[in-house]
């Protein structure tokens, strides 16, 4: 096993709806969503993003498309129109989670 | 005998999306219809206040340019729907009737879509606010807008009465798409699925070229060709409610599978609930497949009933945000910025600090973005750029806070430089519920 960082095998799209962002995290390659499903978890995600995510994180699973989607509350210092954020809409934030590390074969 | 099918395209992604591809599309696309999506969460508070000003204004700035550019095609056969009614769809058809006679143009059925504006009604009856869970009177600051994101029954009406350019206030993104859908299939009201299928490919649709390479290019891991001129997507979709996406031809950008994931994801919650006004989509068994180069089948959405309420996003004025930024270079930049940091929080903590509602440092090129969560930088970083933004009730604060940024050029450390500053009025924006009957829609054919 080896450890390389999530980017080399998926990407990401995130967004926001008020103070809630959402991050789809998709493999390239399908047959590493199991991989993905078992490694990019709640825990690491809240590890990696710390005190940017004040609230809950909850994540969704795309079976057809074989993506995962992550939700976080109180996410965006209060949302794009009274956020003090340079990116209010969390739009940088798929790039963040795409530094996580993986363990693949 | 074939299947009845219709071509669909979208126009634009948000409010200040390039008109250019939009043209290429009704100029090559053979399209049956262009949906126009032009409002985001501020765009329709900023409308509302252009109109207080001015009951003759409130719609999209572009108004005229859309007109004058999309009514010829309009007269040969296209139809257009879009929310670039804003805050006035009247005023925007008025005129939109106007540059149609200016161009004696004489195939334009006007359609002006209202309803969308509950803000007497919500007055009335105070609800919730879903981020205080306080009453909607107990918001600090001044109402200036409250918008039902309202689904396309409207839509459905004006095509059926034949008109051809659909112009309404808040009519919810997908929706725009799925209006024709249900027009020409003629489906059920209750028939679920192939609307929650219409409304999963207008999802796909509505960010415009979000789906054709847009937010996407990441070399060397994920490349797009021709970025300068991504192409708007069209889809071909036939009664079941599915269909196949493209791009034009000679259109820059691509379609491929991972393009439609990155934009299925895009702005989803639960993919099993995923709310519109005129259905609840379920997307989890979605699937995407390459039929050809730059075509994806997309399939396999479902649906279930509407809900029962429609969302409310209610616009407020509470206060002023002031910033600034100043930039250091060269040996030692990254030091002497946090010492101008350093020297600005003391300054915040001696005169502004009982007048300010909340304050934030960034040091661009280092945190600005991902703050705490990026890691120190490894080597001194040789190009750093300091910025504060003060959040404040008074316009006057704000502005004073701007300023005490540009005096880093005499306080900060040395060779400070390239100060910018902005201050700009809060526009918040909150949520609340509406029941669905509550909210009356009006179609005026013009």
């Amino acid at each position: 096993m080896k450890k390389i960082p999530l980017r080399e095998i998926a990407y990401s799209r995130s967004g926001d709806k008020g103070d809630t962002a959402n991050i789809g995290v998709v493999p390239f390659d399908e047959t590493d969503y199991e991989l993905i499903k078992e490694q990019v978890t709640i825990e690491k995600v809240r590890e990696l993003f710390g005190e940017l995510v004040k609230g809950s994180i909850t994540r969704y699973e795309f079976e057809g498309i074989k993506a995962i989607n992550f939700v976080m509350e109180n996410a965006l210092s209060g949302g794009v129109s009274r956020s003090l954020n340079l990116d209010t809409h969390g739009k940088s934030w798929s790039n963040l989670i795409l530094r996580l590390e993986v363990e693949v074969p | 005998m074939e299947k009845k099918s219709i071509r669909i395209g979208c126009g634009s992604g948000y409010a200040e999306d390039r008109i250019e591809p939009a043209v290429e599309l009704a100029e090559k696309g053979d399209l049956d219809y262009l949906c126009f999506d032009s409002l985001a969460e501020r765009t329709l508070s900023m409308a509302q206040m252009r109109k207080l000003n001015d009951p003759n204004t409130g719609y999209d700035v572009r108004l005229d340019e859309l007109a004058y550019t999309f009514l010829p095609y309009v007269d040969k056969g296209l139809k257009i729907i879009g929310n670039m009614g804003a805050a006035n769809p009247k005023a925007a058809i008025k005129r939109v009737k106007e540059i149609a006679e200016e161009l004696n143009l004489t195939n334009i059925r006007l359609a002006a879509i209202t309803g969308d504006d509950v803000m007497e009604n919500i007055k009335e009856t105070d609800p919730t606010i879903l981020e205080t869970g306080e009453p909607l009177s107990q918001l600090p600051g001044t109402i200036v807008s409250a918008n039902a994101y309202v689904g396309a029954d409207a839509i459905v009406e004006a095509l059926d009465n034949g008109a051809n350019f659909i112009i309404g206030g808040r009519l919810a993104d997908p929706s725009l798409f799925l209006g024709p859908m249900i027009h020409e299939f003629e489906w059920a009201e209750d028939d679920w699925d192939r609307k929650g299928k219409g409304i999963i490919m207008g999802h796909v649709l509505e960010c415009g070229t979000h789906v054709t390479g847009g937010n996407f290019a990441d070399p060397p891991y994920r490349v797009v060709p021709n970025l300068h001129r991504l192409g708007l997507p069209y889809a071909v979709v036939d009664e079941s409610g599915d269909g196949v996406v493209k791009i034009l031809e000679d259109a820059g950008g691509l379609m491929t599978t991972e393009t439609c994931k990155g934009q299925l994801v895009y702005e989803v919650h639960d993919p099993a609930n995923y709310i519109t006004p005129d259905g609840i989509a379920d997307l989890r068994n979605v699937t995407v497949k390459q039929v050809g180069e730059d075509e994806v089948l997309v399939e396999n959405g479902s649906g279930k009933g509407r809900p029962e309420q429609l969302k409310v996003l209610v616009g407020v004025l509470e206060g002023y945000i002031g910033e600034g930024e100043m930039s250091f270079a060269g040996p030692g930049a990254y030091e002497r910025a946090k010492l101008s940091q350093e020297t600005l929080e003391k300054r915040f903590e001696r005169l502004y600090k009982n007048n300010s509602l909340e304050i934030r440092y960034d040091i661009i090129g280092v945190n600005s973005i991902h703050g705490s969560a990026a890691p120190e930088p490894s080597e001194p970083p040789y190009d750093v750029r300091l910025r504060s933004a003060m959040r404040t009730e008074s316009k006057e604060i704000a502005e004073e806070w701007a300023h005490e940024v540009e005096l880093l050029y005499l306080l900060g450390g040395a060779g400070a430089g390239g100060n910018r500053r902005n201050v700009k009025q809060v526009l918040a924006m909150y949520s609340t519920f509406i029941d669905y009957d509550d909210v009356q829609l009006k179609v005026d054919m013009i």
